[in-house]
């Protein structure tokens, strides 16, 4: 259920996200999710790849760091309710996230969050029937 | 014009040579017997006191570095007791560890003296106002400028570094009419003066005396231009006393080195071999009469040449020119010194990047301002942006506790600092001078 999300540090100047962009495109590696987190001088992108270990082999080629994160996906019907009640069951045990980002696919929203606890994460949502993605699934979307 | 020692300023050279000569046989037998390194250093190169007779005998002896400062920190180069030694100051040296000083009665008494020297070269009297925004505390410009000033019997304004707005209401209030500080100081002065909508006609400067960092002539016109005073070049350096080596006088023909004290040299910085009058090369200097600590063939890693003409002045000292750039990589950034060596050091001691930096330096609104790039780590990297963020203050305080400078810090993309022929070109002094 662990979810392994690309992540590129980037300095704050124009060109960087084409590039990063650009060379994935050119190895037919498909992205489904992106989210930038920025400061004022640099930012770090988040994305979702249908081939993550290729996607980091190539980025590091181009002097890119780049890391791997493990991240939880999980797909609820399409109202915020749905969400919440997610994060509420990792609020109860404690757990915190460190960040999350999520988009809609039809009828449903596909959430991605990185939890501090991911293991416990996957646990308590499972108890709770929230529907989990596996990697195989979420890259396919 | 006024000379403060006429005596020595315009003494006739063959008798100043007789007397450095003299001086410097007494300093070497006080440095052979009461410093074990320079008598191990002498001894190496089969040298006794008796083989130093006059001036001419000084190209046997070994050259001292500020590196020999650092391997006998802080005071194994003291050739008195620490019993007599009645003023200490530091500056930062190569890899962290500060060079230190120490004066004696004596000692001071001369840096009051080459002070006064220099004050009244640029025609300070006792009727003068002397406003000292130069820094008091460790760093000598401040005292050194402080006791020249009290020497002449000035009135003297202790104001020190910072607080620019109190500067000028002082400078207005009392009638400050002789500024000391660094020329980029000087600048930002000029400017809060015309920000802060003061008359120039409300203020009574007519000169000043600015040295501690490279300045040009450029420099020096726009000083003028706006303050609307005469720019007087001082130079020295900690080591060898502080400020008052040598220093213009009102023609502004080059700095009157005050060789009765400090014996100047102009190496070759490759072959050390002394080089021909008129030659730029590195200044050398060895301390003639110095009690704390004396220090022979001192490289300043300066480069400069050396004028044996007299000066219209009358006065007869040899003078140099502005320091046209250094033999080695220090900076001096705010005054400050600073070896890119130090901050590697610095780096190389937190293990969550790699020392793999550039260091820009810039002047904005005529102050000098340090960034820091330097590469994230891939191994460190953990998508976290508090992470990030914390490591950047870490680094930031680091340098600051250990060098005494604020630098701004800059995460930037591994392999995208600007590298020359396969060496990281570590420094970019964008400063134009």
């Amino acid at each position: 259920m662990i979810i392994h999300q690309l992540s590129v540090f980037l300095e704050n100047k124009s060109g960087r996200l084409t590039e990063v962009l650009e060379t994935l495109g050119q190895e037919n590696i498909k992205i489904t999710a992106l989210s930038v987190a920025d400061t004022s001088e640099f930012g770090i992108l988040r994305l979702i790849v249908s081939d993550p270990v290729k996607a980091k082999k190539l980025l590091k080629e181009k002097s890119f760091t780049v890391n791997l994160t493990e991240v939880l996906s999980i797909i609820t019907p399409n109202e915020s309710r749905y969400y919440a009640k997610a994060l509420k069951v990792l609020s109860d045990l404690e757990i915190s996230i460190e960040y999350t980002y999520a988009f809609s696919v039809g009828e449903k929203s596909v959430i991605i969050l990185r939890a501090n606890n991911p293991e416990l994460a996957i646990k308590a949502l499972q108890d709770q029937e929230i529907e989990l993605l596996r990697a195989s699934e979420l890259y396919k979307i | 014009m006024e000379i403060w020692n006429r005596h020595i300023e315009c003494m006739d050279r063959d008798e100043l040579r007789r007397m450095q000569s003299e001086r410097l046989r007494e300093t070497v037998e006080r440095v052979y017997f009461h410093v074990p390194y320079y008598r191990q250093k002498m001894q190496e190169k089969g040298l006794s006191p008796e083989n130093i007779q006059t001036i001419d005998d000084l190209v046997k002896l070994p050259f001292t570095t500020k590196n020999d400062l650092r391997d006998n920190y802080p005071f194994g180069l003291f050739a008195i007791p620490m019993s007599e030694i009645v003023r200490l100051h530091a500056s930062s040296g190569t890899t962290g560890k500060p060079t230190v000083v120490g004066y004696s009665r004596r000692d001071i008494a001369t840096w009051s003296e080459v002070m006064a020297r220099t004050l009244t070269s640029a025609g300070a009297t006792n009727d003068d106002f002397i406003h000292i925004a130069y820094g008091y505390g460790l760093f000598t410009g401040g005292l050194g400028l402080h006791y020249g000033g009290e020497k002449i019997g000035a009135s003297v304004i202790p104001v020190s570094g910072g607080n620019t707005k109190r500067q000028l209401q002082l400078m207005h209030d009392f009638g400050s009419t002789v500024l000391a500080c660094t020329p980029s100081y000087a600048l930002f002065l000029a400017e809060a003066i015309e920000e802060s909508g003061l008359k120039r006609e409300g203020l009574r400067l007519k000169v000043g005396v600015f040295g501690a960092e490279p300045w040009t002539e450029n420099m020096r016109k726009e000083i003028e231009d706006k303050l609307q005073i005469k720019a007087i070049d001082i130079y020295g350096l900690s080591e060898i006393i502080g400020p008052g080596v040598a220093s213009e006088c009102l023609f502004q023909q080059g700095l009157h080195i005050n060789e009765d004290h400090f014996y100047p040299e102009i190496i070759d910085p490759q072959t050390l071999e002394v080089l021909p009058p008129g030659e730029t090369g590195e200044l050398v200097f060895t301390t003639i009469t110095k009690e704390g600590l004396p220090l022979i063939r001192y490289r300043t890693r300066d480069l400069t040449r050396l004028h044996y003409e007299k000066c219209i002045c009358g006065r007869t000292l040899v003078r140099m020119d502005k320091c046209l750039g250094r033999s080695d990589d220090m900076l001096i950034i705010r005054g400050v010194n600073l070896f890119p060596s130090q901050v590697e050091s610095v780096l190389l001691e937190m293990s969550e990047i790699k020392p793999h930096y550039q260091l820009i330096i810039d002047r904005i609104n005529n102050l000098d301002e340090v960034e820091l790039r330097v590469e994230v780590d891939e191994e460190f990297f953990q998508d976290k942006i508090g992470q990030l963020m914390a490591l950047r203050q870490k680094i930031q305080q680091n340098l600051e506790s250990s060098l005494g400078l604020s630098i701004k810090i800059t995460l930037v993309e591994p392999k995208t600092l600007e590298r020359s022929e396969g060496k990281a070109k570590r420094v970019i002094d964008r400063r134009t001078y």
